[in-house]
């Protein structure tokens, strides 16, 4: 499980972050919402220890401030938007890097890497591809490589950041079909940032509510997304419906 | 079980090592007599024609060395540079770092020690110093926020290139003859060519080589940027101050000794990604290789096209890389493979 407490953020002086706290259990999926800027993605390189921050990141008890980034890599895999990716390297290059953390500075990997790389593409549904050079891919399967490429890292936790912003309907809902797929079968804690409400409401076990660098709100898609909290949220109206088919909220724009 | 090679790796060696070899031949026969393969053998062996083994022991064989380290520390070089910057244009020579290291050079000969092998060591010192300084100066000039755009990147490297060669200049013109003959090497005239000159490139070369070839997976990893990098678990900050370091000690063992050759680093690592893909644990070897063999051939080409005079060889790759500069900029412009 994840676990952050009280994390800021500044960049210069802005605040970024402002003493977020939640935590993420294992066979769970999280996902953040809120309006641009309000800091989803920060909150995500922030606990993947890319920017530096102040409060606490733990899982198990192991704070991530003393860690080393392969430390942290072993207990932190994140998924990031793919929109420039090196485009020479082919689908097997890119997938079994995930198995850095496992390896030496050398990168040599063994046959149960190998094993382990194959069974990610299987899973991801883009064994067919491993030949392939990545700048030949579409969006939405350069989105499976890098689901596999974290897979491939064999964490018990996964961070996506916005993993869907820029695919079709149906990459969209695939990719985050397999996502709960996976985290049902490894019982992995997954914190996803996402822009689509109805998304979250659909994929989500809880929803965060972002705004301003603050968490507003945090429950199930049921407790956050209601009209009130999310119009204010967003500085626009909205409507909350009963899902016609999952019986879900569903967020309808005025 | 481990593989120690990424699994495509015996064929392109073997290629490589082959294509070294032929050059090293090539480089060793041709000159202002012809020297055949078979006698080449019989003097290798001692049994060979005195003055053929005079020729080729004093003279031919210390060139051809120090000509293949230098082209492969260019070409390895040159691999690590635009590996780390991201950048297909990073060149030894475009990024202004050979030059710097040449200013460096230049200012450890005018000041006039006795000529000794440890003066002659302290020569690529100097240019190191030199080529880090102007490393993190062209860097940060060329630096947007965290990426390196590529005519920013060329636009520091001949800004700085040109003050590093002004001042070079001035220093030579102020200083004594001695100093002077630098000229011709700074062109790549390999005039200091000599065993004591291979004696002290050598250890300079097997750290910087060394460095070079273990970083092929931390410059796989940067290729995605430092946020991915180091959520796969790479120390960002370390990699790259080692891949700097032994990219510039290279490059600066090469200026000291065989003086400013331009394109090696770009052309040699280009044709590398362009056969055998874009895994650096191959490029870096691959180019280190490749490197050695095409600086070999421009130097024969520069010893034969106006014989009995030499062009300086600087000049051959620059007749040749530049136009291919062209071609890579057009290429980088639509998204190539690089």
């Amino acid at each position: 499980m994840l676990k952050i407490e009280n994390l800021s953020v500044e960049y210069g002086s802005r605040r970024a972050l402002h003493d977020v706290t939640l935590s993420v259990q294992s066979g769970e999926i999280l996902a953040l919402i809120g309006p641009n800027g309000a800091g989803k993605s920060t909150l995500i390189r922030a606990a993947s220890g890319v920017i530096p921050f102040s409060g606490h990141v733990r899982t198990n008890g192991d704070t991530f401030h003393a860690l080393t980034p392969i430390q942290r890599a072993r207990y932190i895999a994140v998924v990031p938007q793919a929109i420039s990716l090196p485009p020479a390297f082919t689908v097997w290059e890119t997938v079994i890097m995930g198995r850095t953390p496992h390896l030496g500075f050398l990168g040599q990997t063994s046959r149960a890497d190998e094993e382990l790389a194959r069974r990610a593409l299987e899973r991801v549904h883009a064994d067919e591809l491993s030949e392939r050079r990545v700048g030949e891919l579409s969006g939405g399967e350069r989105q499976r490589i890098l689901l596999a490429r974290a897979l491939c890292q064999s964490t018990p936790i996964l961070l996506l950041d916005e993993p869907t912003a820029h695919l079709d309907l149906q990459y969209q809902v695939s990719l985050l079909e397999l996502v709960r797929k996976l985290v049902h079968e490894d019982n992995l804690a997954v914190l996803i940032a996402l822009h689509d409400l109805n998304l979250a409401a659909r994929y989500a076990d809880r929803v965060a509510l972002m705004v301003a660098g603050n968490i507003k709100a945090i429950g199930t898609p049921r407790e956050v997304l209601t009209a009130e909290l999310i119009s204010e949220s967003y500085c626009w109206p909205v409507d909350v419906v009963e899902h016609p088919l999952s019986g879900g909220p569903l967020v309808l724009a005025k | 079980m481990t593989s120690p090679l990424p699994s495509p790796m015996k064929r392109p060696l073997l290629l490589a090592l082959s294509l070294l070899l032929a050059t090293l031949i090539l480089s060793l026969a041709i000159g202002s007599v012809f020297i055949p393969p078979a006698e080449l053998w019989n003097i290798l062996r001692g049994v060979g024609e005195e003055a053929f083994t005079l020729i080729v022991w004093n003279i031919r064989l210390p060139r051809t060395v120090l000509i293949a380290l230098a082209g492969a520390a260019l070409g390895g070089s040159g691999a690590a540079y635009q590996g780390l910057f991201r950048n297909p244009l990073a060149d030894p020579f475009l990024i202004g770092v050979a030059s710097g290291a040449g200013l460096g050079a230049v200012i450890a000969m005018s000041i006039q020690w006795p000529y000794s092998f440890w003066g002659l060591m302290a020569i690529p010192l100097a240019a190191f110093l030199a080529a880090l300084l102007t490393v993190f100066l062209v860097y940060q000039l060329a630096r947007v926020g965290r990426t390196v755009p590529t005519t920013n990147l060329i636009l520091a490297g001949v800004a700085f290139s040109s003050f590093a060669t002004s001042l070079t200049s001035f220093l030579m013109i102020r200083s004594t003859s001695e100093v002077r003959r630098a000229l011709g090497w700074l062109l790549g005239g390999i005039s200091l060519a000599g065993w004591d000159s291979v004696l002290s490139l050598i250890p300079y070369l097997v750290i910087g080589f060394g460095g070079l070839l273990l970083s092929g997976h931390a410059l796989n990893l940067m290729q995605f940027g430092d946020d991915q990098a180091q959520q796969m678990g790479l120390n960002v900050g370390r990699a790259r101050a080692i891949i700097l370091a032994a990219a510039s000690l290279t490059t600066a063992a090469a200026v000291a000794f065989a003086g400013i050759i331009g394109f090696i680093g770009l052309v040699v690592p280009h044709i590398v990604r362009m056969w055998f893909g874009a895994d650096y644990r191959r490029v870096i070897p691959l180019s280190i290789l490749g490197g050695a063999s095409a600086l070999l051939i421009s130097d024969v080409i520069a010893r034969v096209v106006i014989a009995p005079q030499e062009l300086p060889v600087g000049i051959v790759t620059a007749l040749a890389g530049a136009p291919f500069f062209l071609w890579v900029l057009r290429r980088a412009k639509n998204q190539g493979y690089w």
